[in-house]
This record gives C-alpha cells, sequence and structure tokens, in this order.
C-alpha cells in the first residue's frame, strides 16, 4: 500500500504562524509528530480538544485547529479532567513542558495518573524552563548548568516513564525530536489508548539548555538523542547502563477508565432512569 | 404533607438551589465549613446524570470546573478559607477567559488555617480582590436558607448571563445552621440558560466579540465551532494579542460588562427604613442579629432601620447612598474589621457618621453587640 501523502494544514490555523519558538527547538518537530498522528488516525478535529499550561511547549494549542484551552502554569491535566470527564467523547491531547508537567504540575500528572483518565499527555522534555530563559526543571538533573545553578544543579531529576508508571498511568512512552517517525507511532498508540497515557519526547532547547551545558547546535543536540538512547532491552545496554531506553513501556489495556467506571456509579446511583 | 418544604443545613440548601438552577458538574476538594456541599453533590448529581469529582486539590477543582464550563455544563465548586486563596489564580482565569461558574465559599476565621469551625467574613475583600489584575466579580450572600437558595440560583443566573465567575460569600452559621426552606415550584424562579451562537458551521464565530447588548453567546467544546480559549489578553477569535488596543479594549470590556450593570445585579432587602434615624447595614449571618435589634429597638419606640445586602460586589454604592441620606448614624454590621464599612464610607455623603459593629472572635455578633455601640452613639451609654 502506497503511504499516504500528509498534509498537516488541514490540522493548523495558518494565521496564527509563524509560530514564537527559537530557531532549532524542538517542539516543532514534536507537532510534527502529533499532527501526522492525528493525521494518521483520521480524527475528527471537532472531537479534539487540546489542553495547554504556561511555557514554551504549552503555546502548542494555538497553533492547531483543534478545540484549544491555553490555561495557567502547571494546571493543564486538570482543566483536560474537568473537559472529559463533563463530554466523555471528546480526545483530550495535552502538551506539556517539563517544568508544567513535574514541577508546578507535578501533583495534577500523578492524580490523573491515579485515575486512569482517558487524556493524552505528551510531555516535552528540553530540560530546562526556556521561556523565562533557562532556569533548571526537576527533569535538568544534577551537574548542569542553567541560569538559576552558575556552579551547577544539585537537584535529581525524576524519571517521567517511572514515575507516571508508578502513579499509574497505563500507557507510557518515550522518544525523542531524533526518532520523529517512532513519536509519531508512539502518540497514535497513546490517544487511541483507553486511559491516562504518557508519551515522554526529549525535544532539544539549544538556546538555553543546549548553550549554557555546550552541547552544541540542535543538530548536534539531536544527534547526541541518537547516541545515548536505545531500544528497550537493547544489547547496547549491557555494555553501557548509562543509555536511556526508548519505547512503550507500559500498555495495559485492562486498566479501568475513569469516565467508565463513572458512567456505571450514574447507572446505579440513577438505578436506570438515568 | 408539601414535599418541598425540607428542614436542612444552609450548605444543603445551597446544593438544593444548585440543581434546582440545574447545575450538571461540581469538582471539590474537602473543607470545613463548607464539605457538605460536596457530600451532598456527590449523592444527588450521579441521580441526575450530572457529574461529581473529588479533585487533588483546590486549584485542580477551580481548573477542572472552569474545564467542564466549556463543553456547556453548569458549574460550581465549593471552598472555604485556605481553599478560597488557593483557587484565586484559576478565578483570574475564569474572569479573562469569561467562563461562566460559580464558586460558594463558606467563610470561616482566617487569615491562614485560622478557626476552621467557627464563622466570619473575612474574605468580603478577597472575593473582590483576590485574584491579581483589574478585574470585575459578582459576590452574592444571604442570610437565611430561602435566600441562600434563590441567591444560589441567582448565582447561576449571574453566571450565565454576563460569562463570569460568581461568588456565593456564605458564612460558618449560615452553613452549618439548620432551618425550613420552601423548594419553589419549577419555573417559579427564572433559570437563565447558556447563551449559545446560533452561527452555523463554515461561518467565522468570534466567541470574544459581544452583542449589542453586551453578551457574548458561546459554543461548545465538541461544538461545530473551533477556537482558543486563553488567560493571555486575546483578541475577538480568542488568538493572544499584546496590542495596546486589544488590551485596553479588552480589559474595559471586562470590567465594565459588570460595574455598569450595578443596578440589574444589586439585590438587597431592607426593614423600617423609611424614617430610619439610624440604619443598620449588614449581610450573611449577621444581618440576623441586626434585623432582630431593629425590631426589638422599634417596638421601644426607636427609628431604627436595616438595609440588609444580598449582593456585595459590584458595591451598590447609590443605593447606599440613597438608603443612608436621611440617617443620623449608620451602623455597619459585619464580623470583620470593617471590611464593607470602607465601602460605605466613600458611598455615603457623611463619612463620619458611620460606625462599624463588629466581632472577630469566631463567635456570632449578638443583638447586644450591636446595641451596646448603638447606645454610645445615641449618648446614652453602655
Amino acid at each position: 500500500m502506497a503511504k499516504k501523502e500528509h498534509n498537516v494544514k488541514n490540522y493548523i490555523r495558518e494565521r496564527f504562524f509563524p509560530h514564537m519558538w527559537c530557531p532549532g527547538c524542538g517542539h516543532g518537530i514534536v507537532l510534527g509528530s502529533l499532527l501526522r498522528a492525528v493525521e494518521e488516525l483520521e480524527l475528527d478535529p471537532t472531537n479534539i480538544v487540546m489542553t495547554s499550561g504556561i511555557g514554551c511547549s504549552a503555546r502548542i494549542s494555538g497553533y492547531v485547529n483543534f478545540h484549544s484551552l491555553h490555561t495557567i502554569h502547571g494546571r493543564a491535566l486538570a482543566f483536560a479532567t474537568g473537559v472529559k470527564l463533563a463530554k466523555p467523547k471528546l480526545k483530550l491531547i495535552v502538551p506539556m513542558g517539563d517544568g508544567d508537567a513535574l514541577a508546578i504540575g507535578g501533583n495534577h500528572f500523578i492524580h490523573a495518573a491515579r485515575r486512569n483518565i482517558d487524556i493524552t499527555a505528551i510531555v516535552m522534555n528540553n530540560r530546562i524552563y526556556g521561556m523565562t530563559g533557562g532556569q533548571f526543571s526537576p527533569l535538568t538533573g544534577c551537574n548542569q548548568k542553567a541560569t538559576t545553578a552558575p556552579y551547577s544543579t544539585i537537584d535529581n531529576s525524576f524519571d517521567v516513564v517511572k514515575l507516571a508508571t508508578a502513579a499509574g498511568a497505563s500507557f507510557v512512552a518515550r522518544s525523542t525530536t531524533y526518532h520523529a517517525a517512532e513519536s509519531i507511532d508512539f502518540i497514535k498508540k497513546a490517544i487511541n489508548h483507553k486511559g491516562f497515557s504518557v508519551v515522554e519526547i526529549f525535544s532539544q532547547c539549544p538556546t538555553h539548555y543546549g548553550r549554557k551545558n555546550k552541547k552544541g547546535d540542535a543538530a548536534n543536540m539531536m544527534e547526541l538523542y541518537k547516541q545515548t538512547t536505545v531500544p528497550i532491552g537493547s544489547k547496547k545496554l549491557e555494555e553501557d547502563p548509562s543509555l536511556i531506553e526508548r519505547g512503550i513501556f507500559v500498555d495495559n489495556k485492562k486498566a479501568p477508565e475513569y469516565c467508565e467506571e463513572y458512567a456505571k456509579i450514574v447507572k446505579v446511583a440513577s438505578k436506570g432512569r438515568a | 404533607m408539601n414535599k418541598n418544604i425540607k428542614f436542612v443545613q444552609g450548605n444543603e440548601a445551597c446544593v438544593e438551589g444548585a440543581l434546582y438552577a440545574g447545575v450538571d458538574f461540581f469538582a471539590g476538594y474537602p473543607i470545613t465549613p463548607s464539605t457538605e456541599i460536596a457530600e451532598l453533590l456527590s449523592r444527588e448529581l450521579p441521580k441526575r446524570r450530572g457529574k461529581f469529582i473529588q479533585m487533588e486539590d483546590e486549584i485542580a477543582s477551580m481548573a477542572a470546573v472552569i474545564g467542564a464550563s466549556l463543553t456547556g455544563n453548569k458549574v460550581m465548586t465549593a471552598t472555604s478559607g485556605p481553599g478560597f486563596s488557593l483557587k484565586q489564580e484559576a478565578i483570574g482565569y475564569a474572569c479573562m477567559a469569561e467562563i461562566p461558574c460559580v464558586i460558594a465559599n463558606v467563610q470561616r476565621g482566617g487569615p491562614s488555617t485560622g478557626n476552621p469551625t467557627h464563622v466570619s467574613q473575612g474574605d468580603v475583600n478577597q472575593a473582590r480582590w483576590g485574584t491579581h489584575g483589574d478585574h470585575a466579580i459578582i459576590a452574592l450572600t444571604a442570610s437565611n436558607h430561602q435566600d441562600v437558595f434563590e441567591m444560589t440560583v441567582e448565582a447561576f443566573n449571574f453566571a450565565e448571563t454576563y460569562r463570569t465567575p460568581v461568588v456565593l460569600l456564605l458564612d460558618e452559621v449560615i452553613g452549618h445552621m439548620r432551618e425550613k426552606i420552601v423548594i419553589p415550584a419549577k419555573g417559579d424562579l427564572p433559570v437563565v440558560r447558556r447563551l449559545r451562537t446560533s452561527l452555523k458551521k463554515g461561518v467565522d464565530y468570534h466567541p470574544y466579540l459581544p452583542r449589542e447588548d453586551g453578551r457574548l453567546p458561546m459554543s461548545d467544546f465538541g461544538g461545530e465551532h473551533r477556537y482558543n480559549v486563553t488567560g493571555l489578553f486575546h483578541d475577538m477569535w480568542g488568538f493572544p494579542s499584546n496590542n495596546p488596543k486589544v488590551v485596553r479594549e479588552l480589559l474595559h470590556h471586562l470590567v465594565d460588562k459588570i460595574e455598569n450593570n450595578v443596578d440589574q445585579i444589586t439585590r438587597h432587602k431592607e426593614y423600617w427604613l423609611d424614617d430610619a434615624e439610624y440604619v443598620l447595614i449588614s449581610y450573611g449571618s449577621s444581618a440576623r442579629s441586626a434585623i432582630h435589634l431593629a425590631k426589638n429597638r422599634r417596638e421601644r419606640g426607636n427609628k431604627i432601620g436595616v438595609l440588609e445586602l444580598q449582593s456585595i460586589w459590584p458595591f451598590p454604592k447609590e443605593l447606599v447612598r440613597q438608603k443612608c441620606a436621611g440617617a443620623r448614624a449608620v451602623i455597619v454590621v459585619e464580623m470583620n474589621m470593617g471590611q464593607v464599612l470602607a465601602q460605605v464610607k466613600s458611598a455615603v455623603d457623611d463619612p463620619s457618621s458611620v460606625f462599624l459593629a463588629n466581632r472577630i472572635d469566631g463567635e456570632l455578633i449578638t443583638p447586644t453587640n450591636i446595641k451596646t455601640l448603638l447606645r454610645v452613639i445615641q449618648g446614652k451609654g453602655v
């Protein structure tokens, strides 16, 4: 079968371009993967609500021609929970930055995972607060430089995959902007998954994280994603345990989804009257 | 037996009012003394195919109701003291993005954890200015359970009419006291339905373009019109803008749509005001003591009356000025350090004639507390 040609323009708001991301930023690649995933799934944009918080990543919601809800810092998943529970037929996609998702929004992240509510969270992990000019985030990790860590960071980082898994997310995957085709696949599976799904995508910030930590330009940083990550269970891990695994870590189709469970409560409470 | 007569807590009267107004969605977090509102709605909403969710915190509750409102639901959350503080950023978001929602704040003593199980009216100014930046807000209150019911219905009506968050400022005494209410028959009280756009698919819909009457028809998420909602200053499509003209006009719109309608929004009651030499101004549970004292003094020939405010924000300045115009003295009765007092002083012709009868120790202000001050003002001594 011939591969379908992509026409992602149908899913963007052209009048809102050019986008506000810096040259070399990985977020445009994530947006591209997301739009291709939506197109390949042939989703009706009328049924998609994109909810986002604050930060570079959060600006995605303005660029897509879905229902879009650009909210306050860290709370996008809580807004999305309200939308989803009120109208469960809608598909909820929540792009988030590392600070947005796991610092100020950490509580909502673990609780959305615990409820297993059918929302797709895409964590665009560039290990830095970009919009405010390069402060370290909970995903920066130790021994890194940032504008608020001029002597280097002493803060440990979260592992998004382990955190999401432990909190109860029923679909958890990780990829990078270097692996854009893989990202499309993961995002498609995450959107189709019934339950809380998390896709972490490493996304380069050459302007702040890259510059402060001497990682080179955008192309160099993406090359590093290629060198430092491997598919889950790769033999290379035996030689070098510091390599980071990519792939689908959790895909639990049996976990009860929150809105479906709530529908059962309605049935009991209304004794069939509803 | 009339099934529509109930003997309930104020918090339950609030729930009955919300159900009468057609609440579809509630998100909340447990906090004294408002928790009964969440408990009762967790039982009642699923019976009506409504949605109840206990969120992970107060901020998430506020966020969830805003999200649900955008799908076309009538939404509510309830909280108290510290919880009201936590919700403020999201309340500002609802002001900016013009999203109808009702926030019941059953007031307790503050600041901080304060006096969780005792009464206060210390959140009057927070209801007005709790969130950052210039904005307008509607805040309603009630002194008895029938009024709690009616003001709750009114809160939903105002939220829809003005596309705004509405604060229902109850207090611990009202919330927990038990009293009779009569639930009106369907249709007895007006219930405002959401104004939705009549524009068909394919027609350019402007979610933030007011009609001539100032109202903005909405379109539900999941409907044909896809638009952007943001807390940034935005144009008529909802797209972010920092164009000075757009910023100025939007801020004026957000304030004017409420401040210019103070006459439509104002709710009040008055008792024996016509010839009153002494005017008591009060609201919420402290108004009960003010009315009690005034009735008692009237029987002894004192010319004393009560102006009970049921809407505090936007503040009914002109109403207060008129009602106090002939008074020798005005006594504001409230359980805080003079939050409505300051508004009254700025409204009346002679601010030096305005006095504060207050109580801030967690106990309900009594008629005797007010009488003591009245006697001093009258030159009778205590």
